[in-house]
């Protein structure tokens, strides 16, 4: 029992991940990672805002104003689907930590309940926060 | 030169000597923002196109102020402690890895901090 065997060159390596059809939960899994990255930059993003505006009311209106352009919109709406996904999967993950939902069928539409929640809360979040001003709120 | 077998090395508190903690931690804050993001989710969309005196207002209530200083201290801390596994499982150089980990760490407090005292300011007033 030598504590580094020579025998170990010769163990089998697991199989590249190339090797395999992507499926939902493979899919979904990587996109967790993704987007939990994704979104440790896109806090940052709030950080900016919210030291913007106790900065000053001229600063914090330019930080509004490029909030509301184009490249604005585009990195606040990434962040939403950001957010949404990572917090939809994110509860996906804890209930299978309680060891509910693990199987292949229930893991799948967990999955797909996922992506599709996600994809509604982004639209609803665009259309509710650029709808037209002077609305109910 | 040990004679212990490789299975009673990462027993107990296991190779890292950290146990579970840093799983915990995770999951901690997880649950913590699942409810804090979708309180700060449903005020932002409220402040949407908002000036500067609606976010006085805003954060002008202590119980707002209070839990946008939680969501920042758990997102960050859940941000890094992610953040540190994906480069573990990534950066397979030792020099890297370490000083990539310790810089996650280190602008997380940084950001955070910003983050929180911005929140405190404008509590306070602006």
């Amino acid at each position: 029992m030598a504590s580094d065997p020579p025998a170990r060159r010769d163990r089998p390596l697991s199989p590249h991940l190339q090797v395999y059809k992507p499926q939902w939960t493979s899919v979904l899994s990587i996109l967790h990672r993704i987007t939990g990255v994704a979104l440790a930059a896109g806090t940052l993003l709030l950080v900016w805002w919210l030291a913007a505006a106790a900065s000053s009311a001229e600063y914090f209106a330019w930080v509004q104003g490029f909030m509301a352009s184009g490249i604005g919109l585009v990195l606040l709406i990434g962040w939403a689907f950001a957010l949404y996904y990572h917090l939809c999967n994110g509860i996906r993950h804890l209930f299978w930590d309680a060891g509910i939902g693990l199987e292949l069928g229930p893991a799948r539409a967990s999955g797909m309940v996922v992506v599709a929640a996600a994809a509604a809360l982004t639209v609803l979040s665009a259309v509710l926060a650029l709808a037209p001003q002077g609305g109910p709120a | 030169m040990s004679f212990r077998t490789p299975l009673g090395r990462v027993r107990g508190l296991g190779s890292a000597k950290e146990g579970t903690h840093h799983w915990w931690a995770q999951r901690v804050t997880a649950i913590a923002l699942v409810p804090l993001t979708v309180w700060f989710v449903v005020s932002i969309l409220m402040l949407a196109g908002a000036d500067r005196g609606a976010i006085l207002d805003w954060l002008g209530n202590p119980v707002t102020a209070g839990l946008l200083v939680m969501t920042i201290l758990a997102a960050f801390h859940h941000g890094q402690l992610g953040l540190q596994v994906v480069i573990e499982d990534y950066v397979h150089n030792e020099a890297w890895k370490i000083g990539l980990i310790v810089f996650v760490k280190l602008a997380a407090l940084l950001f955070g901090g910003i983050g929180i005292v911005s929140v405190l300011k404008l509590a306070f007033g602006g």
